[in-house]
């Protein structure tokens, strides 16, 4: 049973990840990289129900509150660059390079 | 245990109290920007922060000696709840608490920005709109940089302490979020600030990420989180379990990816670059520090059983580093680019030592040092020349405003002899030459990595430090001997306030004396390097 829920957990992450390396707006890629947090969260649960231990289920609880902090600085982050340039695709961050 | 059972750990609070000293006084940091009224709140806010980091090395160095006295039996190490507090900790938090309070000085500076602080006076205005003028005007300054910077802090002595990997999954988060906010604040170059941040933000995020489904995988494979459950399985069950190596892969990319090693380097120049320059001496020494500090623990306490796997991997990306580091670093154009790669070749040769895995459980010869110390030394030579270079980028302007251009700084060291020769000291030893710093920690790198056999490796470090001092000897050929721009062109030394002239003279003469006289040091630390290794009872 453990392995259906680590095969879904596996694709999640892995839609997570394509999308944060595809996807051009600000927005989605960070909602990308949620939706890989929230596939280690159903790793720990799926674990800690296959150990018959309670420590999986309280890393799920402190994951949520690290994202929540996250979404907190993300959002702000993305806030303050859509003001400066009304834009928030990825690719028009060019002043950096070389 | 049962499913519905759960016992509070009992925790020993005088174990922690370095740590809690500094995330308490990010605490009540937040308290004073609310409750403290404007005209006295920058002053309080540096002094708080600097009197706390001063009672977190007391409280360091207490723990030490006096309990010694009181009770033999103990030198104040031992492990509470998921923390372990041993002799590499405390040498990592001294050095760490150290360095922050120099990297806050620079913070604190507001006479060479003619009044003002580095960083914007209001972040939420948009760049050149009228908003912002008119609260540069009115000379706001957001002294809430102190407690994040105080927050960072807390997360990178948490990182150094983890003995559970959930633990250090919460210390990275705290770590991090504090410094993506913290580099999109420059006051000059606001876009490039503001892009910075995003960049640092969103790359940081995936790599956390990637952290922790290698956390969740590993607790599959382990069955818990602390590392001596993790130590215990690898050396009783298999360690080619996918599970175990996947999961080991993506920890370890989530603190590579801090410490700035290749192929995880993307993010370090565009940030280095865009962050406020005091922001960018914080983060190159102290993230550096936490995370080679957290790597060296993960490594040799939870999965040092399987060291055979890792270390080609880790000699892999520490060659791949340097070579990366030093290859691009060479044709700069910008000096806090060029600083940027000079760091990510640094963590290369950082890497050097961890590879090597020298005296992973003790037993060396009088004289030599291992892996750890190693490591601790290197990065107090790099952090000292390093926070000392970006203390004198903030003196060189033009017109009021940095100037990181480095065809700009050409013949600066003629009309400025005394800032040429701290610049050309500190170049010095980050080029690894005797009578330094580096030069110390370059040998003592190379020394542990080549006695623990890993000589073809060494071989390779020597020749990218060969070929890095180039790197370094151009900087100066440009700030000596290269024709000076249009007087209009020219930027100028400003006169440097009380705090940056404090961080020069103390990196000045920490390099010099380190070079000098490495000899106690290097023996206080090698006497001090010796992990805890907790015995798992299953």
């Amino acid at each position: 049973m453990t392995s259906i829920y680590l095969l879904l957990a596996a694709i999640l992450f892995t839609i997570g990840l394509v999308g944060f390396l595809l996807r051009r707006n600000a927005l989605v890629v960070f909602m990308c990289v949620e939706l890989m947090l929230n596939a280690a969260n159903l790793v720990f649960v799926a674990f800690s129900t296959h150990y018959g231990i309670l420590t999986g289920q309280m890393a799920a609880f402190f994951v949520m509150v690290v994202a929540a902090a996250e979404v907190v600085i993300g959002l702000s982050i993305i806030v303050m660059i859509y003001r400066t340039r009304r834009s928030t695709s990825v690719d028009n961050l060019t002043v950096l390079k070389g | 245990m049962s499913l519905l059972e759960f016992t509070a750990p009992s925790l020993d609070y005088g174990l922690l109290l370095p740590f809690l000293i500094v995330l308490g006084a990010a605490l009540v940091g937040i308290l004073i920007e609310a409750f403290v009224p404007r005209q006295a709140r920058f002053a309080s806010q540096v002094v708080l922060a600097l009197l706390a980091l001063i009672a977190a090395i007391g409280a360091v160095l207490w723990r030490w000696s006096v309990i010694n006295l009181v009770d033999p039996s103990t030198d104040g190490s031992g492990i509470t709840g998921s923390v372990i507090i041993d002799g590499p900790t405390k040498a990592f938090w001294l050095i760490l608490f150290g360095f922050g309070l120099i990297a806050l000085l620079l913070f604190a500076e507001r006479r060479s920005h003619g009044g003002a602080t580095a960083f914007t006076p209001m972040a939420a205005a948009v760049p050149g709109s009228d908003q912002e003028k008119a609260a540069a005007k009115a000379g706001l300054i957001h002294s809430e940089m102190f407690p994040l910077a105080m927050f960072s802090l807390a997360g990178m002595s948490l990182m150094l302490a983890a003995n559970d990997l959930l633990v250090l999954f919460i210390a990275l988060e705290i770590l991090s979020l504090p410094l993506y906010v913290m580099s999109g604040m420059a006051r000059q170059r606001r876009l490039a600030s503001q892009e910075a941040a995003l960049k640092y933000f969103l790359l940081g995020a995936a790599a956390s990420a990637i952290f922790l489904f290698g956390v969740a995988l590993l607790f599959g494979y382990a069955g818990g989180f602390a590392y001596d459950q993790l130590a215990w399985a690898v050396t009783d069950g298999s360690s080619g379990d996918p599970l175990l190596l996947a999961g080991m892969g993506m920890v370890a990319i989530g603190l590579l990816f801090k410490l700035g090693a290749v192929p995880f380097h993307s993010w370090v120049p565009d940030v280095y670059q865009g962050a406020p320059t005091p922001v960018t001496a914080f983060m190159s020494v102290c993230t550096k520090l936490a995370a080679a500090g957290g790597l060296l623990r993960l490594l040799y306490v939870s999965v040092g059983g399987m060291r055979w796997t890792w270390q080609p991997i880790i000699a892999g990306v520490a060659i791949l580093t340097i070579i990366v580091g030093v290859v691009i670093a060479i044709n700069q154009t910008d000096l806090k680019r060029l600083l940027a790669y000079s760091s990510i070749a640094h963590a290369g040769f950082l890497l050097v030592p961890v590879a090597g895995g020298l005296a992973l459980t003790s037993g060396l010869m009088a004289g030599q040092v291992g892996s750890v110390a190693a490591v601790a030394f290197y990065l107090i030579g790099y952090g000292l020349a390093t926070i000392g270079l970006f203390a004198i980028i903030m003196l060189v302007r033009r017109q009021g405003l940095e100037v990181t251009d480095l065809e700009a700084w050409a013949g600066i060291g003629r009309r400025h002899p005394l800032l040429g020769a701290l610049m050309t000291f500190f170049l010095l030893s980050l080029a690894g030459i005797p009578l330094t710093a580096g030069f110390v920690g370059k040998l003592a790198a190379f020394q542990a990595a080549w006695r623990g056999g890993y000589w073809w490796l060494v071989l390779v470090a020597i020749i990218g430090s060969i070929v890095a001092v180039f790197i370094y000897i151009r900087v100066i050929q440009v700030i000596y001997f290269k024709a000076a721009p249009d007087l209009r062109e020219q930027p100028h030394m400003v006169m440097p306030g009380v705090p940056v002239t404090i961080v020069l003279v103390l990196c000045a003469l920490g390099t010099l004396g380190l070079g000098l006289y490495p000899g106690p040091v290097l023996e206080w630390l090698q006497a001090i390097s010796d992990f805890i290794v907790p015995v798992h009872t299953p």
